[in-house]
């Protein structure tokens, strides 16, 4: 069975050959995954590393709200729409560098 | 005036839209100064917005599968992301997360930070991928890249016990709205509620459901968030709540420490008669729970509405419309958005509402008073007489403690306007806002399960040559059979048996969340896995749910996991077989292994044509 599958990979990269340049694809890839990795890393810390500490981060204030209290109720909610954005545009300038990007309709 | 297509005047036209709602709130206050009454000034809101979402949905009718299933492909960015803002934020969103809020405190707090990174999980994860296959419905995408029928019918499975669970839910909490703007019996309230669901959803499928919900979007938050601006600045709260409250929030405190949190044994309230579903204030404010156990609680809920927001199909399938990868990326934050502005605001109304209950220095507040003056209160009559709040006073000093205080969670979305002393007209917009919010989920949701039976049951497996006129006539007729058997089942007034919204997010999350997110992100998922993945997470899950819901056999949660929560163990036993049962099958062939290199790219042709 796996000896198939080893056979079977190459095969599909020849294909992928002869629509564009087989090492530009894979790297492009990498560096998908790479920044995929990054974006979660972020996600987990404002969605569940902070609520770790809940209770400790509780007595600080910012703006006048207990931290964790304005963390669950805006501030990471906030974070996530920000992270978002910054991972599309990132995204764009990924795909942008390995010619991927798509033109504008 | 409009020049160009219909696209490119969006902007004009929503903005136009705007307008004449504003316009129409502006008449409403002069009808309500001239002397109209309360009832009719309900009535004419829903009737009015009603209308108009009929209206955008007859005017987006089509004939052509592509703009029936994908709404052409042609929604731009913002719209899109202001029609899942809508698609999303259902009517208990919009009723009862503020008073969740309000009773539960930071751990119920936990689903408003659930209910928003899961989008982070659509945007890196899925999303441009789904949009890059070029599927219909998520059901397409599974039985596309895993190939054949069985693995597409487990998709649908999974996709029909999620979203049904949920929609009963929308097409309750429409009739509960219905019945009280229009004054008819709830059961007659469901079916009208039913027929403006349709009304925005038959003849044009997706187009006229994108349409319909950018239009409920725009309703839904000026309801959202006019109270709160103005509660806020009127008893000098601050000019912009969401910055401003905290001293509010630490008035709350001292307050609380103040009046005393007590909670109420179940067999005081029985004595005492207090309606079922009536809650009273006895979870701090913005106070954190200690401990390992109060900690897992709050992570575990939040992982899986985040994980389940990822595996919704409902949502997954609105970044199907956008016109470019691109787009569908950049849309997932736009959603995110107005999502946020809503969300934000929850919090919010739940202090301001609270504080002008608590607080003595303000002309509003009833704690501490004496009974008999809150009695003569014309809200507080009002409300009791419907059951929606209750005094019970347990230490008979003829004074309300706040403990002795009970309303239902609803009320606090739905009274605070005239609580805090807001014309009448305050709260026929937020009844206007409420039907938008349940309307335009109901919609989504009805349309995921109608397309996914029409496009990948109707025809995939059982006639692949039917025509255009067949598909969508059959299309149209299962959108009304769905819509009616969510409507019978919520007319029987059963919902509570059937569970929480959230179980819909554990049903997603345990059957499709790692076969959607493996079937991108690992080239080595095979069929048989995926079929394995689907079948055993859902009955692990679901198995589970049945032996820890207190309703049904009620044991006792292991780690905490209750029936809230399943998704935690439906989505490893998913992940665990999924993998295994993969690398003991055959590796996937060398045309599916090229199909997920596309798939990764965002230039390019779709997988799936416009037309399929």
């Amino acid at each position: 069975m796996l000896s198939k599958w080893v056979t079977s990979q190459p095969l599909s990269y020849v294909n992928v050959n002869i629509g564009g340049n087989m090492s530009n694809k894979e790297k492009h890839w990498q560096k998908t995954k790479g920044h995929m990795i990054m974006t979660l890393c972020l996600w987990a810390f404002f969605s569940m590393v902070i609520f770790l500490f809940g209770y400790e981060i509780n007595s600080m204030s910012f703006l006048g709200y207990p931290l964790a209290y304005y963390m669950t109720a805006q501030g990471s909610l906030l974070a996530f729409v920000i992270i978002i954005f910054w991972f599309a545009n990132k995204q764009e300038k990924i795909d942008e560098e390995f010619g991927f990007g798509e033109k504008e309709d | 005036m409009f020049k160009g297509g219909f696209i490119q005047n969006l902007p004009k036209i929503y903005g136009l839209y705007t307008g004449g709602f504003i316009v129409f709130i502006l008449m409403m206050a002069i009808a309500e100064q001239a002397g109209v009454t309360a009832k009719t000034i309900g009535i004419l809101f829903v009737a009015f917005t009603v209308a108009i979402y009929a209206l955008i949905g007859y005017l987006s009718r089509t004939v052509q599968v592509d703009a029936y299933y994908l709404a052409g492909r042609q929604v731009p960015t913002v719209f899109n992301g202001m029609a899942t803002a809508a698609d999303w934020m259902s009517g208990a969103s919009f009723v009862a997360l503020a008073g969740g809020v309000y009773f539960g405190g930071y751990s119920y707090m936990a689903f408003l930070v659930g209910w928003t990174g899961g989008y982070v999980l659509v945007s890196t994860l899925l999303a441009p991928y789904l949009r890059k296959f070029g599927c219909y419905t998520v059901p397409d995408f599974i039985g596309t890249r895993y190939g054949g029928n069985g693995v597409r019918f487990c998709a649908v499975l999974v996709l029909v016990l999620a979203s049904f669970t949920y929609v009963t839910a929308q097409i309750n909490a429409t009739g509960t709205i219905a019945a009280r703007a229009l004054g008819i019996p709830f059961e007659a309230g469901v079916w009208v509620g039913l027929v403006s669901i349709l009304l925005c959803s038959m003849l044009g499928g997706m187009r006229a459901v994108t349409w319909t919900q950018v239009a409920q979007y725009i309703v839904l938050i000026i309801a959202y968030l006019i109270p709160v601006f103005w509660i806020s600045n009127k008893i000098g709260a601050g000019v912009f709540p969401h910055l401003m409250l905290g001293d509010e929030v630490a008035r709350i405190t001292e307050l609380e420490g103040q009046f005393g949190l007590a909670k109420n044994s179940a067999a005081d309230m029985k004595a005492a008669g207090v309606p079922g579903g009536l809650k009273s204030i006895a979870v701090a404010h913005a106070g954190v729970g200690a401990g390992g156990m109060a900690v897992w609680k709050y992570i575990s809920l939040a992982i899986c509405m985040m994980v389940g927001t990822a595996s919704l199909p409902h949502i997954l399938m609105r970044y199907f419309t956008t016109p470019s990868v691109k787009s569908a990326r950049k849309s997932v934050a736009w959603s995110l958005f107005f999502i946020f502005l809503l969300y934000s605001s929850a919090p919010m109304l739940a202090t301001l509402s609270k504080i002008s209950l608590m607080d003595p220095n303000l002309p509003t507040g009833i704690i501490g008073k004496s009974i008999a003056d809150v009695q003569s209160i014309e809200w507080v009559k009002q409300w009791s007489s419907q059951k929606q709040v209750f005094i019970a006073d347990f230490n008979g000093d003829g004074i309300l403690q706040l403990n002795e205080w009970f309303m239902r969670t609803g009320v606090v979305v739905l009274a605070t306007p005239e609580v805090a002393g807001l014309p009448y007209v305050i709260s026929g917009l937020v009844a206007a806002g409420g039907m938008a919010a349940a309307m335009s989920t109901a919609d989504g949701l009805i349309l995921a399960i109608a397309n996914a039976l029409s496009h990948d049951v109707y025809y995939n497996m059982i006639d692949p040559k039917a025509d255009v006129r067949k598909r969508l006539i059959v299309a149209r007729v299962l959108l009304v059979v769905i819509g009616a058997a969510g409507a019978y089942i919520a007319s029987m007034r059963i919902t509570s048996i059937l569970g929480a919204v959230a179980w819909a997010f554990d049903f997603a999350m345990s059957g499709l969340f790692f076969p959607l997110v493996l079937g991108v992100w690992w080239k080595r998922a095979t069929r048989e896995g995926a079929i394995a993945g689907m079948l055993s997470g859902l009955a692990a899950g679901t198995m589970y749910l049945i032996w820890v819901y207190p309703k049904f056999m009620g044991n006792p949660a292991w780690l905490g996991i209750d029936h809230l929560r399943f998704g935690l163990i439906g989505a490893p036993v998913c992940l665990v077989v999924m993998v295994v049962v993969s690398l003991m099958t055959k590796a996937p062939d060398a045309a599916t292994q090229r199909m997920v290199d596309e798939v990764r790219v965002p230039s390019g042709k779709s997988i799936l044509g416009r037309a399929h």
